[in-house]
């Protein structure tokens, strides 16, 4: 429709604001209270404008716009009610532009130029200096506070973390943390939404104070490197240091759409630490690492490769690869082990973490991601999260689901051993014992079928096999009542489970490890691939089965074929023509034979059939089971090779150590957990001589006699088009600012948001006839709690990258999980130094007591060297994925006396 | 001391219970848990949040917006002394400041009796009363002398 602005005949769209109209066509009106993720508050008075034929002024922020609309923003009346505004704002408090942070980013100074004010007018009582430098992260000055409403909309409806409001009234308002805690005490998560959201110099980055001027900040778009949520960063650069000063999300970015987490947003600090590696390292024979040139490093690596080949064969190597790392990097290694190396002995840490995954929903349906995309969370009727802490792993999706919540679209359902941040949001919240799942999932399963909820038309056609699984859930075992003495979540409390999820339009679920990390992990995940194909939820917007991928780019390390039975795209080396087409495509001959996967290769070294191991960013040491079989077959390795950005404990034991680059000085592509591939740019210099990851592993395979050429990372994302069809319309010049979703077989192919719309990769989906079965290790007299693991939402994984923000260490310390029952029981308390004992090992930590926690179980997160869960969790694997079971094994606490 | 087991926080879990079913019931939960424990410290605002299932820092903002919410303890008797306009005319602040010399005490402070709050409002409507002040649901007009006000004061420390 067309209106007028000053004068001129502008475009505009139905349902649009007068404010936002006036933006499309250019025009300028000042604002302060308005963001276009928060909308229309109303507040500021700001935005008033003079439209023909209505009383007084109008503020165009929550104006509509109206067919031939005659609108004036610049006469002499509206602007000086605009400048009286802002006169009062910035004479009621204290605005000195020379050393706030905001100064050349402030909006609150942008309108001050427009409207010509010098200096505020009007000669009120000074505000008192009201400071909250509590927070680690985020500093709070009240006295540069306009009340304009942007954090407090952010904190409660984007993020949905609830903690900041507006508090008193009229002169006295302010923006208070919960009932009036100070920020660093309260609920806060520290997200810094608020931080991004404020106008003004109120509400700041606390580590950037005074490290550089916006205008002196280069911003460089990237990709988050923690987990797989894929937000996009803003990284603002001091040229002048190399070092980045702050993070901001970008706003409208697919997956985030502007939110990040306290690690994305404040867990920098790892890129420019001094104790990067900067030089590639060889042991000396007196046993201490030396400093030593490309050259050197890389001529006795390949040197060593070759020896061992000849002298033990070429399955006597074997390779890690990286969930951090980009798909080029990926896909060279993988290329290295099988062509130059000529084995399969590939794997990386999703085999740690979703190649239950992989297996069940591969078994299920053909295809083994995320069935369905962020954006449409909220289109799920009732979404049930089940083994996921998703507040604490995968923040920003948890946000999206609060935010499902409070908005009445829809409704959450908790089966979660932990009383997890979700379970405060959610509808019905259940606490299985740990390992119970399949007999829940089952009976939830006969409790559907029972009441007829199952969808009818869906089962007959799209699946197959319905009347096997049939047979099994509806077992007496499975009865809600036998399922309460197995699982002890209360019978009705099942019934109603069942009822509110079958019932649901469209359910959703999502899971992470506490589904995966099983010696059942591939059967938990047949089991909730079975519940989501007996209520029809696949293959439409909101619904199916939700994986959430822990890592940046776990996603694309397996699509890369970083595993041992498939090269990229998930072809299968026992194929004939997969095979025979890389064996054409790589002019080499492959082995046909599935190769050894992280738990394989730990017991092959030990066991001596593997002799050289080459580590690309991965951190074993502390992340895989049963840390001293992981300690012995690492020692015992005849020549490791590790590459990573620190002197992480495994690479402490290498023979030579590589030094990479991080994300942000890196390009290349990053998967995300909803199968998006979005691009990484460079914004620093790597520190002294470290390269890329696929420089490195290209010049290892020239110098043991190979012919690679790519002058650069695009040509290995071309050879990845040409390879890996899914990927085949991914190329580099089509990813673009919004990424796009695999897969994308053409260069024409939109991507694709949501997968088996109208059939199952596989054709029909296939159910599976699950039987309980319980996990390795029960409690017995000796042991008689049950210890699961997992991460908290400060830290991330081994602590190589968020450990060296001392922000994140002073919030997330190691510590373990007791019910308040246990710990009376036991007379421990909050805070108390415990040494925890399994069968594998013993270590001392704190005692966080709980109600969050339920009784006979304890909770261990596995991020820190100096208490590692992994040395007590048992290296029990799942035999098919070979999984271990991280979430199950039998523990004690003791007290220590000093 | 654990919540559930106290009376009063049994008296409030009950209007919790019977208003929750009603729409936006926050303002009206606030009122009657003001009448049961005088006014509204944290804790209280804390056990409202949970059993309405809303975050905390909902509850302090309207506790702080509304003058009619407390969370300072007040005493038995609330003295709201009009300063509307018509009131403010006809001698608000000589009220106020002899109240103060009367009781002891300044706007917004309670006696050591815990017996009266002294507080200010805005236009309590009977401008044709003016001056006028309100002690919980009664109201006075006309007054003029400090006489006046003592009569009223005495007249509730009989009542105790």
């Amino acid at each position: 429709m067309n209106i007028v602005i000053n004068g001129t005949v502008c475009y505009a769209s139905p349902g649009e604001t007068v404010l936002s109209a006036a933006k499309n066509n250019d025009i300028y009106i000042p604002s302060l209270c308005y963001h276009n993720k928060t909308g229309p508050l109303g507040r500021c008075r700001v935005c008033m404008v003079y439209v023909e034929g209505m009383n007084g002024l109008q503020s165009s922020c929550n104006l509509p716009v109206r067919e031939g609309m005659i609108i004036t923003t610049d006469t002499n009346e509206v602007k000086a009610h605009q400048r009286l505004v802002v006169d009062l704002l910035l004479s009621s408090g204290k605005h000195d532009c020379l050393s706030c942070e905001q100064n050349g980013n402030c909006e609150l100074q942008d309108v001050a130029y427009y409207l010509e004010i010098e200096r505020p007018s009007f000669n009120l009582s000074p505000p008192s200096i009201d400071i909250d430098e509590t927070s680690e992260m985020v500093f709070v000055d009240r006295s540069k506070c306009i009340q304009c409403g942007r954090c407090i909309e952010g904190c409660n409806n984007t993020v949905v973390n609830e903690v900041i409001t507006f508090a008193q009234r009229g002169f006295e308002t302010k923006i208070e943390f919960d009932n009036n805690i100070e920020m660093g005490k309260s609920t806060c998560v520290q997200c810094g939404e608020c931080v991004q959201l404020c106008p003004v110099g109120a509400l700041i980055d606390k580590n950037a104070i005074s490290k550089g001027r916006p205008w002196e900040l280069e911003k460089v778009t990237t990709i988050c490197p923690y987990c797989g949520v894929g937000c996009q960063l803003e990284l603002h650069i001091n040229r002048k240091i190399n070092k980045i000063i702050r993070i901001t999300g970008v706003e409208k970015a697919p997956a985030n759409n502007g939110m990040l987490c306290i690690k994305g947003r404040y867990g920098f600090d790892f890129v420019g630490n001094k104790d990067r590696l900067t030089t590639p390292l060889i042991r000396n024979s007196e046993g201490k690492f030396e400093n030593s040139t490309w050259d050197e490093a890389i001529t006795f690596v390949a040197k060593k490769f070759k020896n061992i080949i000849t002298e033990h064969g070429n399955e006597a190597i074997a390779g890690l690869a990286s969930a951090k790392v980009t798909n080029e990097d990926n896909y060279a290694f993988q290329k290295l082990i099988r062509r130059e190396i000529g084995n399969n002995n590939v794997d990386h840490c999703a085999r740690l973490c979703h190649s239950s995954t992989v297996a069940g929903l591969a078994a299920s349906f053909g295809s083994g991601a995320m069935t369905n995309d962020i954006k449409d969370i909220n289109k799920a009727g009732v979404i049930l999260v089940t083994g996921s802490d998703t507040t604490a792993a995968h923040p920003v999706i948890s946000a999206r689901i609060k935010k499902a919540v409070r908005d009445g679209k829809s409704k959450v359902i908790v089966i979660d051993p932990k009383e997890i941040a979700l379970a405060d949001y959610a509808e019905i919240y259940a606490a299985q014992r740990p390992g119970s799942d399949v007999a829940v999932i089952n009976c939830l399963m006969q409790l559907i079928i029972k009441n007829g909820w199952e969808d009818k038309d869906y089962i007959q056609s799209r699946t197959e096999n319905f009347e096997d699984l049939k047979k099994e859930v509806m077992k007496d075992k499975y009865s809600p009542e036998n399922v309460e003495t197995l699982s002890g979540v209360p019978a009705a409390k099942l019934h109603k489970i069942a009822e509110l999820f079958a019932k649901a339009k469209t359910g959703s679920v999502f899971y992470s490890m506490g589904i995966t990390q099983h010696t059942t992990g591939t059967d938990n995940v047949k089991s909730i691939a079975n519940l989501q194909m007996l209520c029809g939820n696949l293959g439409k917007p909101g619904g199916g089965v939700n994986p959430l991928r822990g890592q940046s780019n776990v996603q694309g390390a397996c699509d890369m074929g970083c595993l041992p039975n498939v090269y990229p795209a998930y072809q299968k080396v026992t194929d004939p023509k997969s095979k025979s087409k890389f064996e054409n495509f790589w002019s080499k001959s492959l082995s046909d034979k599935i190769g050894l996967t992280i738990t394989e290769i730990t017991d092959s070294i030990i066991k001596g059939t593997i002799k050289g191991l080459y580590i690309m960013g991965e951190n074993p040491f502390i992340s895989d089971p049963d840390q001293y079989h992981t300690i012995e077959s690492l020692e015992k390795t005849e020549f490791l090779v590790v590459q990573d950005i620190f002197m992480t404990e495994t690479a402490e034991l290498a023979d030579v150590v590589l030094p990479a680059s991080t994300y942000a000085e890196k390009t290349g592509h990053f998967t995300n957990t909803e199968r998006r591939v979005q691009r990484l740019n460079p914004a620093l210099k790597a520190p002294g001589q470290a390269k890329d990851d696929w420089e490195i592993i290209q010049l290892i395979a020239n110098k043991m006699g190979s012919d690679w050429n790519y002058q650069t990372i695009r040509d290995i994302t071309t050879e990845i088009n040409a390879v890996a069809p899914s990927y085949a319309g991914i190329t580099w010049d089509r990813v673009g600012k919004e990424g796009l979703q695999w897969p994308c077989p053409t260069v024409d192919h939109p991507g694709t948001p949501y997968l088996h719309k109208d059939q199952f990769t596989r054709g029909l989906g296939l159910f599976h006839a699950i039987e309980f079965k319980e996990p390795a290790e029960l409690p017995n007299d000796e042991y008689p709690l049950i210890m699961t693991t997992g991460r908290v939402l400060e830290q991330f994984h081994t602590g190589t990258m968020s450990r060296k923000s001392q922000g994140l260490n002073n919030i997330a310390k190691p510590m373990v999980m007791i019910s308040v029952v246990d710990a009376e029981k036991m007379s421990i308390s909050n805070s108390e130094k415990v040494k925890v004992i399994t069968r594998r090992g013993e270590i001392e930590t704190n005692a966080f007591v709980t109600k969050r926690i339920q009784q006979g179980v304890i909770y261990i997160p596995f991020h820190y060297a100096e208490a590692p869960a992994n040395r007590l969790t048992i290296n029990a694997v799942d035999p098919t994925a070979k999984i271990p079971e991280y979430k199950v094994c039998a523990a004690k606490i003791s007290k220590i006396i000093s | 001391m654990n919540r559930r087991d106290n009376t009063l926080y049994q008296q409030l879990s009950d209007v919790i219970k019977e208003q929750k079913k009603l729409r936006n019931p926050l303002i009206e939960i606030l009122h009657r848990a003001q009448r049961i424990f005088g006014y509204l410290p944290l804790e209280v605002q804390s056990f409202v949040a949970e059993e309405l299932n809303i975050p905390v820092n909902q509850v302090y903002g309207v506790v702080t917006f509304y003058n009619a919410f407390t969370m300072k303890p007040r005493g038995k008797y609330v003295i709201n002394i009009c300063t509307g306009t018509a009131c403010y005319v006809k001698g608000a602040p000589r009220i106020i400041q002899m109240l103060s010399e009367l009781l002891g005490i300044e706007l917004g402070e309670t006696t050591s009796d815990k017996l009266f709050t002294l507080t200010a409002v805005r236009c309590v409507g009977a401008c044709s009363l003016a001056p006028v002040l309100v002690v919980d649901e009664e109201s006075y007009g006309r007054i003029e002398s400090r006489k006046q006000l003592q009569d009223i004061i005495d007249q509730y420390r009989r009542r105790v």
